[in-house]
């Protein structure tokens, strides 16, 4: 059938890992993402609190959740590449 | 506004599109098989393929309804480019690598990667057909909308010219192509859309209006006659006649403040501010009424700011708008008159939500939450978004892709801030289209930066209206004829048939884009969103991580998803004001499904999943 992948099928002992971990840091930022929700549809008065600079909360929390995002996405993958490296080095010594 | 087609605009326009035809045609030997057509080869670099995710999913609703929402809302704009970014995260730590794993072409290949089954097949066709279909309309409606003061064209043609171009480019080199066009837009929207934020920025803000910018005049009202009087929602106004020309005006009190007015004649004739719109007095608005400084003394302009002063100072200013919900719509002796009314509104409540999504009432907060749920959810499920994992060599060039997409996205997104608060501020919104806010804001930096960021804003519909077509015509000519129908193709075949579907929907494509002529674009990208969060992403999701997922829960899933998030659409209040009818007759009160849909979905894939357990027997566990 046609259901195999259009590249070849890389061997992948992380993928178990990676996906635990794509897992935490989803909930992670699931819950800053809820936070802002959440401040914005209960108590959206705080969100004119000046917290930086003279910039009000909304703006900054705002930036913090596309800032974050980034950070975090390069933090996965730095741990990623790592243990793929890592149990390609062990796999190549068994 | 009266647009006229300039020279510069005509040649740099033609430029591009010549470029991506260039492209087109040069890349069409590379689809010669199937796998080169819908994927590409699986051979396109990650910093292309992750450009490319910019370029396909920075579209029309990003780069002209963001920026004009928040124009003229404010921030609640902004929340469009929060939501849409955050999609990315689930996009990224959930769905990339393993749909990369499991599929081939389309995403119902990775849903059906274990399963082989004839109702994944169909239903995940028909969802990606549901959603291209709803995201192609806000495309080629932005299409028509781009040609009128680009190259002076009526909007139909701006239509069927994106529909050829886009045709030309798809049935060429398919997905090769598709992804060089679209990391050519990307790149340069970004890289422009940080010219005009850095202009911005230096320009500051000011209280002295351009004098291009539309500054009502005060009268004593005693000082004319008025021709007529109307009382519109607790608002009074009076149509005065001067040398001939009859403009309204608000009362005040006993004076009258100069209003701008589009008066629709009963023989049909369109008058803007009581005169042909050739006569150019319908002019640009949004300006500063008033400025502070940190200690509060009134200040006339700020000069160059960074970027936190910017937003201080906004916040310490006063800013007329002119929102939708201000306009008052009336009939004097047969013509139809709409008066823009302005506000004055604070800068500290636009730099907060509220101004576009009320969330004082619990049905406002639900529709609030129920948007960013959609918006979170949404990206991960998009079909033409998924396709490109199938166009790298590996899961790991999938994960770099996205995360090149996530801080190429991002960064733009910031930037929506400064072209949304910066047309709003410069006085250059046209009053009839708030998506034309961001290229007139360029426009008030030059006709060349205008130019260019228009020919850039049509490429943004090209790129986005490329990939759904792709993503379209992998549904029809894979999912459904060679997987549902079993029809026996050979590779060459395989590329015809997803040429012919390609040439079918972008004709289909088309005939939309001329139907809904004046649909609001970010609002039905958002819809589309809840569709595709609705019907796709429990599945994607239960198929990953719950061992017990069964072919009939996924395909019930996709189903109960779509037909729930459609259904809820199109009995909304908003889709009952766009019938012409009483919105408060609607069926119910929400008008985004996700809340609804998704929950729903999800339970829908648990249940069907139990119940047919003993289909399960004898699958490979993924």
């Amino acid at each position: 059938m046609l259901h195999e992948p259009a590249a070849k099928r890389e061997k992948d002992n992380a993928s178990e890992w990676k996906a635990k971990l794509g897992i935490k840091l989803f909930w992670l930022y699931c819950i800053i993402y809820m936070g802002f929700v959440g401040i914005a549809v209960f108590a959206p008065s705080v969100m004119k609190t000046t917290v930086l600079a003279g910039t009000n909360l909304a703006i900054v929390y705002g930036l913090v959740l596309i800032i974050f995002a980034i950070i975090l996405g390069l933090i996965y993958n730095h741990a990623c590449t790592k243990k793929e490296n890592e149990l390609s080095k062990k796999e190549e010594a068994n | 506004m009266n647009y006229i087609a300039n020279p510069i605009a005509i040649t740099i326009f033609l430029a591009f599109v010549g470029l991506v035809l260039g492209m087109s045609f040069f890349f069409a030997r590379k689809a010669k098989s199937a796998e080169g057509y819908f994927a590409a080869g699986g051979t396109v670099h990650w910093f292309v393929n992750g450009i490319a995710f910019a370029g396909d999913y920075l579209s029309a609703a990003s780069f002209l309804g963001i920026c004009g929402m928040i124009a003229i809302y404010g921030y609640d704009g902004f929340l469009y480019s929060i939501g849409y970014l955050a999609g990315w995260i689930v996009a990224l730590f959930v769905v990339a690598e393993p749909m990369k794993r499991l599929g081939k072409y389309t995403f119902a290949d990775a849903l059906d990667s274990k399963f082989n089954s004839k109702g994944i097949q169909l239903m995940a066709a028909i969802s990606t057909l549901a959603v291209s279909l709803f995201y192609l309309i806000p495309q080629m409606v932005g299409a028509g909308v781009l040609v009128t003061p680009l190259l002076g064209l009526p909007h139909w043609v701006g239509v069927i010219m994106v529909g050829a171009i886009v045709i030309t480019i798809v049935a060429t080199a398919g997905m090769t192509s598709t992804t060089y066009v679209q990391f050519l837009k990307g790149g340069l929207l970004i890289i422009f859309s940080t010219v005009i934020s850095v202009l911005v920025l230096k320009d500051g803000l000011t209280t002295e209006p351009r004098p291009e910018t539309f500054i009502p005049q005060t009268i004593e009202a005693s000082s004319v006659t008025a021709a007529t009087t109307k009382e519109v929602h607790g608002k009074t106004f009076v149509k005065v006649v001067d040398n001939d020309v009859a403009n309204w005006w608000i009362v005040e009190g006993d004076t009258l403040q100069e209003a701008q007015s589009k008066t629709t004649t009963a023989d049909g004739d369109t008058l803007y501010n009581g005169a042909p719109k050739a006569d150019n007095k319908f002019k640009a608005v949004g300006y500063l009424t008033s400025l502070t400084d940190e200690d509060g003394n009134e200040i006339k302009k700020t000069g160059k700011v960074n970027i936190f002063e910017y937003f201080s100072s906004l916040n310490r200013s006063e800013i007329v708008r002119y929102p939708k919900s201000e306009i008052a719509k009336f009939d004097d002796a047969g013509d139809h008159v709409k008066v823009f009314c302005p506000v004055v509104t604070k800068g500290s409540d636009l730099l907060v939500p509220g101004q576009y999504f009320s969330t004082k009432t619990p049905i406002g907060k639900l529709n609030f939450i129920s948007l960013m749920l959609a918006l979170f959810c949404g990206t991960a499920s998009l079909p033409h978004i998924l396709i490109r994992y199938y166009t790298v060599p590996s899961q790991r060039d999938a994960r770099k892709s996205t995360i090149v997409a996530i801080a190429s996205i991002g960064f733009f997104y910031i930037l929506t801030l400064f072209l949304g608060f910066g047309a709003m501020t410069h006085g250059v919104i046209d009053l009839e289209s708030g998506n034309m806010s961001a290229p007139l804001l360029a426009k008030g930096f030059g006709i060349v930066l205008f130019s260019i960021i228009s020919a850039i804003a049509f490429a943004t519909v090209l790129g986005t209206v490329s990939g759904l077509i792709v993503a379209a015509s992998g549904a029809v000519a894979h999912d459904l004829m060679d997987n549902y129908f079993s029809i026996k193709m050979t590779d060459t075949q395989k590329v015809k048939a997803g040429k012919i579907s390609a040439v079918v929907v972008g004709i289909l494509a088309v005939g939309l884009g001329i139907a809904f002529k004046g649909m609001n674009v970010s609002f039905l990208v958002g819809w589309a969103f809840a569709v595709a969060a609705s019907a796709n992403l429990p599945s994607i999701i239960m198929l990953l991580f719950w061992k017990k997922t069964t072919a009939k829960g996924i395909a019930w899933s996709i189903g109960i998803g779509m037909v729930s998030a459609l259904g809820i659409i199109l009995s909304s209040p908003k889709m009952y004001a766009q019938y012409g009818l009483d919105a408060t007759t609607a069926l119910h009160s929400l008008n985004n499904p996700g809340i609804i849909a998704i929950p729903l979905s999800f339970i829908v894939l648990i249940v069907v999943s139990l119940m047919t357990q003993k289909d399960k027997e004898g699958l490979k566990d993924i």
